[in-house]
């Protein structure tokens, strides 16, 4: 193999020698070159091992159509090698090689493949024994498994995202493609243009076309509404025209009004016995390595012409210097096509190539029973329109008898043009691409005027054919080259009673390598129609999703940042040495470790809440306004507990139910104004209760306005016996004083300057006073109660003290003591039921389900100080050996020195005093005791003191 | 990706708005036995064709109606939820 001078080798630069190596061995290619062809230029047609049988295999399309050309390049498995370039000192190594290249010691599973029929490791690797799979089996595939090798350590390349909106995107730059987008820029239209080749042109650029290229490509340039982006490939099509757009590690997010399709053809393989040898390619392979790369693809030749364009094949081959052993026509061809050639001598056979030799390379082929010797075989077995794109967007795919298919059905906004339309003929498929854009520019009302018509495609006749399969009863007539399927295994599938052309695929998993059947769809439905005696337009041709081509997670990780919420007390936290969690969205300090471990922290945080006095940030939890005439009316009916007679400056406790009648949200209530209420809501939750607020008034009508203040203000919990004395130490206008600041009241008024809204809540049982203000003002608000705070030993608690003191309350969080069945009764609630209002959300289902009796009562459980058991949540509760309920929430208790929980138990257990089983993880039986509703302090003096 | 034309802020991208299920007319919770309730609650119709749905714009917090094919996914119209009282 060597270069061949210019003009051959349109792509590469001869002035720019690249080394590179290939499996250790160095190399040379020039800038401009894929992998695969520098490699085909220095002699490597081996390019990798395949999937199963580790046959060898040679590049193929140079299109992305196969996966022989997938090679590893130093951290990056399964590069393609035939679309990525070559860059200096690239080293590349082949993949699912167990030893070399050459002599892979896997080789050895083509010849007992025959014991390894399709569907085989669905049945045999169940066994001998129970537990094989696990412990003999999936050691073994995971090893034999998959193509290239991931490199744990290798550092992630994030992609980057782009949007793009357009009137008309054109997806191909071929003739049609770029004639049509020509052709609508002209008259004005906003165009893109993407082609996934470095160039403009496609099947123009390996064709005697340059004065057609040129000038169409002179012309693109000049329309500053028309941008071309070459490397760009389209990865799919989304509804309401919305397209994925790849080019290198770049999404371009793409909103098109109207799309023209001009993605041409995907060439097909001819399916005779070692089909798949290095050395036999596609017609158009050996065109682009020729005229693209100047790389002489071989010494000696056959050309397979089952279409007109062998004969452009053998005639680039002559050109550059091959010898053509033989033109092998399967069908009578129209004379004139081949004239030339029959004049120069060279030999043409009727007939079929009917199998291949070699060992790592084609050694001659068989035709008519006589074998002929060559290094190379060039397939021009006919095309396949590049069906993705359309039948993603809901067209489906007709064949003719003649071996042509159509598109039916697709939407309005989307126009084929040029061969992926069925035309043949270069001045058809401009004309096409014309006619295309006429349609676009008409359907986005820029230019009504018709589209011409067009020109008679003779061409078209001989362009397409189903060349008959040349099955070979020995096998290894190989129909998809990536997945290593043969044949017999598809006709296996249809033995097994599988007809449908989708569940063929997924027997076979024909069509689900990374090639995703470009190479084999077509004649897989051919088989599978031929077995089933059905015509291919009734087998169908199995779907396409996307993506098109095989994409890198980064580019779709890297444009997806993390949503994350910082209260504006975010850096005060870091400042005090918080260990920062993230909670939904929200980061919030679990613990303030500063020196010393993470349990002696919390730990210490409790006990300087329930001994002196705590401050925690709940800047997280949900704030609304509800304001407007109907606001109390409006929150009677959300809520099962009652609002719309609420005094002024009053706190109540709010449930929230859904339609179930199961719990959803529970928080608090102060009325601010006759019309004005200020609501919380859980962390969790407010993103729901504020949308569920706004669709049940759309339904109701009522005047109200509900406002979403959750990221506005900041919350600040001040808790302890000593909470009182931090806040009177603070200039400010309330009055804290117990007579003034009764339990379950709210102020307004300033501390510290700052506006607040102040309530007397409690989740810790202590005395509690909870201040929102302005998230500007919080800050300054958390560093003045701290300074007050310093007296009395106070000290910030993060988000683990803070579920810890709520527990020895035995106060629960819903979502997480609350499933989606927990109705109010279960969890002791049933008081917030309102029984005189006439309606709210989940009322009538609340009747029926009280009717249908309790199954289960949340409980409060304490465990013996010296349990050694591992329990906590999600163990069991067990009644007589049967599961009734359990374990939600678990921690130590620093206060009481063992071990609490809150359990589901049986409706029966939930006395205090009933002993109850919990089933520890060790699978062990454990003994707790039902307490009252609360472990600390059940006679609530403590909050209202 | 598709896209919703919502009544107040025009044609925008599906991701923004959540759906919020099909338009229902609750029976009269003093009448109906459990059984009616019940299938009002856990019910659903799931009919081929053009159905009326309800929507909401996330980020403008604003809910309003659709009616929209779910065998073609196609949306013949979207409008404020004021227009059902006449409806009714």
């Amino acid at each position: 193999m060597r270069r061949l001078a210019p003009p051959f080798g349109t792509r590469i630069d001869r002035t720019r020698p690249l080394r590179f190596s290939f499996d250790g061995r160095n190399l040379e290619g020039f800038a401009g070159d894929t992998i695969a062809s520098a490699l085909a230029a220095n002699g490597q047609m081996l390019l990798s091992r395949s999937f199963k049988y580790h046959r060898p295999r040679g590049l193929h399309s140079l299109t992305g159509a196969d996966a022989n050309a997938l090679v590893q390049v130093v951290a990056e498995p399964n590069v393609d090698a035939g679309l990525t370039p070559l860059s200096a000192g690239m080293k590349v190594t082949a993949q699912n090689v167990n030893g070399s290249l050459d002599r892979d010691r896997d080789a050895i599973i083509d010849r007992i493949g025959r014991f390894l029929p399709v569907g085989f490791y669905y049945r045999t690797f169940m066994g001998p024994t129970p537990g094989a799979w696990l412990k003999l089996w999936e050691p073994l595939l995971r090893k034999k498994a998959g193509l290239g090798k991931v490199d744990m350590k290798a550092v992630s390349t994030a992609g980057t995202s782009s949007y793009l909106h357009c009137d008309l995107l054109v997806v191909g730059g071929g003739a049609a493609g770029l004639a049509a987008a020509i052709e609508a820029a002209e008259a004005g239209a906003d165009v893109v243009l993407c082609e996934a080749e470095p160039e403009l042109g496609g099947g123009l650029t390996y064709r005697d076309a340059e004065a057609q290229l040129s000038a169409m490509r002179d012309r693109a340039k000049t329309l500053v509404n028309l941008r071309v982006m070459t490397g760009t490939g389209c990865n799919g099509w989304y509804e309401d025209n919305w397209l994925a757009l790849i080019a290198g590690d770049r999404l371009y997010r793409t909103r098109a009004r109207h799309i023209i399709l001009a993605t041409g053809t995907i060439e097909q393989p001819a399916v005779f016995q070692n089909n798949d040898l290095p050395g036999i390619m596609p017609g158009g392979t050996v065109l682009r390595l020729i005229r693209h790369y100047g790389v002489q693809p071989g010494s000696v030749a056959v050309v397979l012409a089952a279409t007109p364009e062998g004969h452009d094949v053998a005639r680039a081959l002559r050109a550059a210097g091959v010898t053509i052993a033989a033109v092998v026509e399967p069908r009578p061809l129209p004379r004139p096509s081949a004239d030339d050639l029959r004049q120069a001598g060279v030999p043409f056979i009727e007939g079929h190539i009917e199998a291949a030799r070699g060992s790592k390379c084609v050694a001659s082929v068989q035709v008519g029973g006589r074998w002929i010797d060559c290094d190379l075989v060039a397939v021009s077995a006919g095309h396949m329109p590049a069906w993705q794109l359309p039948c993603q967007a809901g067209a489906k795919l007709v064949c003719d008898d003649a071996g042509g298919m159509r598109f039916e059905g697709l939407p309005r906004d989307i126009t084929l043009a040029g061969s992926l339309a069925g035309h043949a003929a270069h001045d058809t498929v401009v004309a096409d691409g014309r006619h295309a854009a006429r349609i676009a520019l008409r359907a986005l009302g820029i230019s009504s005027a018709l589209p011409p018509p067009l020109p008679n495609d003779d061409a078209k006749v001989f362009a397409n054919w189903d060349m008959p399969l040349a099955v070979d009863p020995r096998g290894r007539d190989f129909v998809d080259f990536d997945e290593d399927l043969q044949v017999k295994d598809l006709l296996n599938a249809v033995q097994e009673g599988y007809r449908d052309i989708e569940l063929v695929k997924r027997f076979t998993t024909a069509g689900m390598g990374p090639s995703q059947g470009k190479h084999s769809a077509r004649a897989t439905a051919r088989i599978v129609a031929a077995a089933t005696s059905r015509r291919l337009e009734d087998t169908g041709i199995t779907t396409a999703r996307p993506p098109v081509a095989p994409e890198k997670l980064g580019v779709l990780a890297g444009h997806h940042p993390a949503l994350e919420r910082r209260t504006a007390l975010h850096a005060v936290h870091l400042s005090l040495g918080a260990e920062m969690r993230p909670v939904g969205n929200w980061w919030r300090p679990y613990v303030y470790k500063g020196t010393s471990t993470r349990e002696t922290a919390i730990v210490e945080e409790v006990k300087a809440v329930r001994d002196g006095v705590g401050l925690l940030d709940v800047s997280t939890l949900g704030k609304l306004e509800v304001r407007g005439p109907d606001a109390g009316a409006f929150l009677d009916r959300m809520y099962s507990t009652t609002h719309g007679n609420q005094p002024l400056g009053r706190v109540r406790y709010a449930l929230m139910l859904n339609e179930m009648g199961t719990i959803i949200d529970d928080r608090v209530v102060l009325r601010l104004a006759e019309d004005c209420y200020y609501v919380t809501a859980t962390t969790g939750a407010v993103a729901r209760v504020y949308a569920d607020m706004s669709f049940w008034n759309a339904q109701w009508r009522m005047n109200v306005d509900v406002l979403n203040l959750t990221g506005a203000f900041c919350g600040l919990n001040v808790t302890g016996p000593k909470a009182r004395a931090v806040l009177e130490a603070i200039p400010g206008s309330i009055d804290f004083s117990p007579a003034a600041f009764p339990y379950l009241e709210g102020r307004l008024g300033r501390v510290a300057g700052a506006p607040v809204r102040a309530m007397r809540i409690g989740f810790t049982g202590e005395l509690s006073f909870e201040l929102h203000c302005p998230g500007s003002q919080a800050p300054a608000l958390w560093n003045a109660i701290t300074a007050a705070g310093k007296a009395h030993g106070l000290r910030p608690y993060g988000l683990e003290a803070s579920r810890i003191l709520r527990l020895e309350k035995g106060h629960i969080i819903i979502g997480q003591d609350s499933d989606a069945m927990t109705t109010p009764d279960e969890v002791g609630f049933g008081w917030a039921v309102s029984k005189k209002k006439p309606f709210f959300v989940g009322k009538r289902s609340i009747e029926a389900r009280r009717r249908a009796g309790l199954t289960r009562r949340l409980a409060a459980v304490a465990f013996a100080g010296d349990l050694a058991r591992p329990v906590g949540e999600g163990c069991l509760v067990l009644r007589g050996g049967n599961p009734v309920g359990h374990v939600t929430s678990f921690a130590v208790s620093p206060s009481l020195g063992r071990p609490i929980a809150l359990a589901y138990v049986h409706p029966d257990d939930s006395a205090a005093g009933t002993s109850v089983t919990v089933r520890a993880r060790d699978g062990a039986m454990v003994d707790g005791t039902v307490a009252g509703h609360a472990f600390f302090d059940p006679e609530n003096r403590r909050q209202e003191i | 990706m598709k896209i919703l034309n919502c009544p107040m802020n025009g044609p925008r991208n599906i991701e923004e708005f959540q759906y919020l299920g099909p338009l229902r007319r609750a029976p009269d919770p003093a009448i109906s036995d459990d059984t009616q309730w019940a299938a009002y609650i856990f019910r659903a119709e799931n009919r081929p064709g053009l159905i009326t749905e309800w929507w909401r714009h996330t980020p403008s917090n604003y809910v309003f109606l659709a009616e929209r094919n779910i065998v073609t996914n196609d949306v013949a119209r979207t409008y404020d939820p004021s227009e059902l009282r006449g409806a009714a």
